[in-house]
């Protein structure tokens, strides 16, 4: 949900005028930004979004099970998470399913992305709003609807790994892909479609004129949806929670069963990791979207 | 834009793949959420289909209209302090100089690319009994206290012969507190986007013309930005009545969801069909509120949600 939200908010450059009625240090009655109390409430707003993150990245390393009071540096926790074998064999099936989910959730949803940004065709309006069902049903209802949907059918169990995760797999392709079109039809908004006929008329085929003048425009839409996709299907708890069997336990998971019983250094330490994968991505999708890698 | 008719075969190329995913895995998994709603359990894992409406009349049971209840008023609550928040950092970040809105939405975006689980966790380390917030009331306690000892009036124990520790989890506040940090971003970002294309010549008119700054919020700003307030309402309303993972983790056994009932069903108490009623009840609460929101925004397409 926040990919196609990131997407639209356009960032433009205000130049608000400095105002005749000038008060206290020059702040104009528009410069609600210099205001002291305002600056002072958003900042608290701030350290209270983020000081539960950061304080919990910060105790991973502390030296003390308690995890209330500093007690020293120490990277422990970091290599008894590694070592616990349940833990380590989550983080991979997560990390598995993430990759299997992002390339086929990236290249069906550029092929949405596609369809919808070149077509006209009837009932296009209905099928762009069932497209986006999967972004807004509300993630517990699409969770039972898989654990009813893959019992009834009675999708094979235990099978070897990797294939007893393609449930799972199948699950976050079907919410990922649909933002995944969304953002690389955002992309795709821009594009000159004089560029696509002039590459036609000149002579090149279907699949000439999508690989050389298409795609190269598309690219950063991808990357930004890949890595999207990939952020999604890591973080997953809910729906996957609903199809994942006792030997398919993805980390999300696992996190949430070690935390029921209680708060350890060692849920910390792998979390920490967690959050430093996803926020790496994040930025490179930012990157990838921002406006002034948009002619690359 | 080009008509499908005039190149069938790309068009069937590109709708296949992505329209059989969303049908199959998709579509018909809720189909089958929806049809197993009107079942009857018939055995320990066996639901013969007989529509019969039971699941719905069952849901309306004082128990589970209770729940429901009180999903939709801690929601409105969450929804409320989501807004009352978010209203001063939106309108802060657009009026921000230009090289500073980057980085303050992105300070704002994060949090929600964060893994939800462990978001939800990091609050259980801040709220509970020894958490950092007992700390932090604790050692003030314990330095004013000592003030109080030292001009000599310890013995009146005016505040507490001891310091007694806030029970701040698994209770309701918890719950409200955990769905406003949660989904604060997705009230901001419709907020600001509204704001921001706000002509702020209209402020100025209404500054000019004598009003004060809080009329012309009142009777300017706010009005204005209605699209905004109802589209972030929305985006938290729907995600906080369905929260699951919440409720679960900082509420207690009556600082329950309609997502715990939900939950409850399809694993411990074995009882799909009534699950699925549940799960389709909160389906058209959702709906309702998309079409509520289609119908004050007016919006055409679908995908720009």
């Amino acid at each position: 949900m926040a990919a196609d939200m990131t997407a639209n908010v356009s960032i433009e450059t205000p130049g608000k005028p400095q105002r005749r009625k000038r008060r206290r240090r020059d702040i104009g009655p528009l410069d609600y930004g210099k205001r002291l109390w305002m600056r002072m409430f958003v900042g608290a707003i701030f350290v209270l979004l983020y000081a539960p993150i950061l304080t919990l990245m910060i105790f991973s390393f502390n030296d003390s099970k308690r995890n209330v009071v500093w007690k020293g540096f120490t990277f422990k926790y970091y290599i008894k998470a590694w070592n616990n074998d349940g833990l380590f064999e989550a983080f991979m099936n997560s990390i598995t399913i993430a990759f299997f989910s992002t390339i086929i959730s990236t290249i069906l949803g550029a092929m949405i992305a596609l369809l919808l940004w070149r077509f006209r065709f009837p009932g296009k309006a209905a099928y762009e709003g069932a497209m986006a069902l999967p972004i807004v049903v509300p993630e517990i209802c699409m969770g039972v609807a898989m654990l009813v949907f893959f019992a009834r059918i009675g999708w094979p169990s235990g099978m070897p790994w990797p294939f007893n995760l393609s449930a799972i797999t199948i699950a976050h392709i079907a919410f990922s892909f649909p933002f995944v079109a969304v953002v690389v039809r955002a992309r795709m908004a821009g594009f000159n479609r004089e560029l696509e006929e002039a590459s036609k008329d000149l002579g090149a085929s279907e699949w000439q004129t999508f690989w050389n003048v298409v795609l190269p425009y598309m690219r950063p839409g991808v990357v930004a949806g890949a890595l999207l996709a990939f952020t999604l299907s890591l973080d997953d708890f809910v729906i996957t929670f609903f199809t994942s069997g006792p030997d398919t336990v993805t980390f999300p998971v696992k996190v949430y069963s070690m935390v029921r019983f209680s708060v350890t250094p060692e849920v910390n330490a792998a979390s920490t990791v967690l959050v430093v994968i996803t926020v790496i991505a994040t930025f490179l999708a930012m990157r990838f979207q921002s406006p002034s890698r948009a002619d690359g | 834009m080009e008509n499908w008719k005039n190149n069938k075969a790309v068009f069937w190329v590109l709708s296949v793949p992505g329209t059989a995913w969303l049908v199959v895995f998709f579509l018909i998994p809720l189909s089958l959420v929806w049809i197993l709603s009107f079942g009857e359990k018939s055995g320990i894992i066996d639901i013969v289909i007989t529509w019969t409406s039971e699941n719905y009349v069952r849901a309306s049971e004082q128990v589970y209209l209770e729940v429901i209840w009180k999903s939709v008023w801690v929601s409105v609550l969450a929804t409320f302090f989501c807004l009352v928040i978010a209203y001063p950092i939106a309108f802060v970040i657009s009026f921000a100089p230009s090289k500073w809105k980057p980085l303050l939405l992105l300070a704002v975006i994060l949090p929600f690319w964060i893994n939800l689980l462990i978001r939800t966790y990091a609050l259980i380390a801040v709220f509970r009994t020894r958490g950092y917030v007992n700390f932090t009331l604790e050692w003030i306690w314990e330095k004013l206290n000592a003030i109080l000892g030292f001009v000599g009036l310890a013995e009146y124990e005016l505040i507490g012969a001891r310091f007694e520790p806030l029970s701040m989890l698994y209770n309701n506040f918890a719950v409200i507190a955990g769905i406003v940090y949660v989904f604060m971003p997705f009230m901001v970002l419709p907020l600001y986007a509204n704001i921001e294309k706000l002509d702020k010549s209209y402020l100025e008119a209404s500054l000019d013309l004598g009003a004060s700054q809080s009329r012309t919020f009142w009777s300017v700003v706010f009005p204005l930005t209605m699209p905004g307030i109802i589209s972030g309402i929305i985006l938290v309303f729907i995600p906080a009545l369905g929260s699951f993972l919440i409720p679960d983790l900082l509420g207690g056994t009556n600082a329950q969801m309609i997502g715990n009932v939900i939950e409850r069903q399809f694993k411990s108490a074995n009882d799909w069909p009534f699950g699925s009623a549940l799960s389709f009840l909160l389906m058209y609460v959702t709906f309702g509120a998309l079409a509520l929101r289609a119908l004050l925004a007016g919006r055409k397409s679908g995908m720009e949600v």
